[in-house]
């Protein structure tokens, strides 16, 4: 439905979208992830027509953007970051200028008045766009997107500005929408795309840095699953025995945090599965594993990691210009001290993540489950 | 085109301006309408005259937000990324400005009528005035446009707007006071006023009204061209 290939756009000497390729299948929802000033605005705004791409191809519904532009704004129901309203005229007849505007192939009366209840307006139908708050203008913004009932939905951080019951209404929306339209949304906020996208296009300084499902990201980026593990053992001597079990490349240790035990990472060679190992080998020492957590990564921490990692390649030179997926890179990249602080905010504080703890409760359940077994 | 064209039309009276506007130009009207009238000419003809320069500085406070407007509140966003082609969307404005001020010049039938009932009135010269007030009206507001779409501030469109009208009615000025063949006959070709002026005095004449239809004619192509440009900038 959307193709995009080797996009760029320049600003004079800035590059706002470097080598941008992805393409989109029909009924998709993508996230488009990425700090403020990352390119996700640039992007859509090429891809809705508004700027021209300067190199690249883009195309809409097999339409190329810029060869057929009308064809391809046809198939385009857009909402900009900053919903393009014009505040003197009623709701009403905002959105029946834009059915005028887009030669809406509908009814047009019995059209807006069911996009106004999709998107619960029907109640501010008759006032001044101007005396409407945020999340109405918002609204408003995207009913607008929504008229002529287009195949690709391209929405500029939707939520923005709506009080939590409204993003809670609108993301129903969109993934009520999800079923018949093709969606690109984008957001910084990172539980908002989790919460709607299957599939997450992470965006930094104008280059794709990831493309895949949440699940996916998570498993790619824990770094073949780390181990988290807390021991009940003298910490130099355990570090040595942890060393020497075969298929465990790296261990750092992460200091005493609950009395009378210590906390490491263990990091595993690239598909081994270590578990067991460790497991026996401290058993024959009876050093009881307090907890086992493997890293996998909320979607925050694949986020930092990943827009970070990437501001240091591009530091050290733009020598690879082509890493569509700095993978294997972000992972070197990956810092311990990051590592420490992320282990220090699950287990250090009160404050645990839900996921995190659902897991180690998990893998804590197994433990126990396979111990009992090996009596 | 016809949506954009409505909506902008509206837009004019559901702020004061379109009525501002009318209201400024019935009063100029009818100040000059007085005064003919007292001096018996009976001839609507210099209202015209006498009106165009006002209208002049007029159209750029019609056309000042046409574009500008829209960049500031982003609104442009929703016209460029319809399916409309761009000159339709430039087409829409300039006419929904080119009415309002059309509009502003009703009053003279109103005027034109009264002459009727006191002395013998010159329908075709009437006619001919409209077409001349038209035209430069036409012209006019195109350049307003076209500076319009190159700013994001009202003020900065009306303020060039009205110091590009201003040249223009000076140019004639300029060509009595520089004594250069050249000159003159670069500012009597560029004069807005003395092809008016033959209008006004009832001759039409085909070389003045495609010298006004191509000025409109350009500047709109430059306005969709320096709309098109920002996109590729």
């Amino acid at each position: 439905m959307v193709e995009v290939q080797n996009l760029y756009k320049r600003y004079g000497n800035h590059t706002a979208v470097k080598n941008v390729s992805f393409s989109i299948k029909e009924g998709e929802v993508v996230g488009f992830l990425g700090p403020n000033g990352a390119g996700k605005s640039t992007i859509m705004n090429i891809l809705t027509g508004y700027l021209s791409l300067t190199s690249g191809n883009a195309s809409i519904a097999g339409y190329n953007v810029l060869e057929y532009p009308e064809e391809a704004k046809s198939h385009i129901g857009y909402l900009p970051e900053q919903p393009p309203l014009y505040v003197d005229m009623t709701v009403r007849e905002y959105l029946e200028f834009c059915f005028d505007l887009k030669k809406a192939q509908f009814q047009k009366a019995p059209h807006i008045n069911e996009i106004c209840r999709l998107v619960n307006i029907q109640n501010v139908e008759n006032r001044l766009i101007k005396n409407l708050s945020k999340g109405y203008r918002q609204r408003v913004g995207i009913a607008q997107a929504l008229i002529g009932n287009p195949d690709v939905l391209i929405l500029d951080e939707p939520t923005v500005g709506l009080d939590p019951k409204q993003i809670i209404e609108i993301r129903n929306l969109i993934e009520k929408l999800g079923k018949h339209h093709t969606i690109i949304l984008s957001s910084h906020i990172l539980s908002e795309i989790q919460a709607v996208c299957k599939r997450i296009i992470i965006i930094n300084n104008g280059e794709i840095v990831a493309d895949d499902t949440a699940e996916n990201l998570s498993d790619k980026m824990s770094s073949d699953h780390a181990l988290t593990v807390r021991i009940q053992a003298p910490e130099e001597t355990a570090l040595k025995v942890l060393k020497n079990i075969k298929g465990v490349s790296d261990i750092t240790s992460l200091g005493v945090i609950e009395p009378g035990s210590f906390d490491c990472i263990i990091e595993p060679f690239e598909g081994e599965d270590v578990r067991r190992a460790i497991f026996e080998r401290l058993a024959e020492r009876k050093w009881p594993i307090l907890t086992m957590t493997s890293n996998k990564l909320t979607l925050e921490q694949i986020f930092l990691r990943l827009t970070e990692g990437v501001k240091v390649d591009s530091a050290d030179g733009e020598t690879e210009k082509e890493n569509e997926h700095p993978k294997p890179k972000a992972k070197k990249e990956i810092n311990m001290q990051n590592r420490k602080a992320a282990h220090k905010a699950v287990f250090g504080d009160t404050e645990e993540n839900e996921e995190t703890e659902n897991k180690k409760s998990k893998t804590k359940q197994t433990k126990t489950e396979k111990r009992e077994e090996e009596k | 085109m016809k949506a954009i064209f409505k909506r902008e039309f509206k837009s004019y009276f559901t702020s004061p301006m379109g009525f501002i506007i009318i209201a400024i130009m019935t009063f100029f009207l009818s100040q000059i309408f007085a005064n003919l009238f007292n001096v018996n000419y009976g001839n609507i003809a210099y209202a015209f005259v006498y009106m165009n320069t006002y209208a002049m500085l007029i159209a750029p406070i019609i056309t000042m937000k046409l574009f500008s407007e829209e960049k500031r509140q982003k609104s442009d966003q929703l016209l460029f990324t319809s399916p409309v082609k761009i000159w339709k969307i430039v087409a829409g404005k300039f006419l929904a400005a080119f009415c309002l001020f059309m509009l502003g010049y009703s009053i003279t039938i109103v005027f034109n009528i009264i002459f009727a009932l006191v002395t013998d009135v010159n329908w075709l010269l009437y006619l001919s005035c409209v077409l001349g007030a038209a035209l430069v009206g036409a012209s006019i507001i195109s350049i307003g446009v076209f500076i319009s779409s190159t700013t994001e501030s009202q003020i900065i469109s009306a303020v060039f707007s009205m110091i590009v009208s201003l040249f223009l009615l000076m140019i004639d000025y300029f060509s009595n006071i520089f004594n250069n063949a050249v000159v003159t006959g670069v500012c009597n070709f560029v004069s807005f006023t003395s092809r008016f002026n033959s209008f006004a005095s009832g001759i039409i004449d085909f070389s003045n009204i495609i010298f006004f239809l191509s000025v409109t004619a350009l500047f709109l192509f430059l306005t969709t061209r320096s709309i098109e440009r920002k996109r590729w900038a």
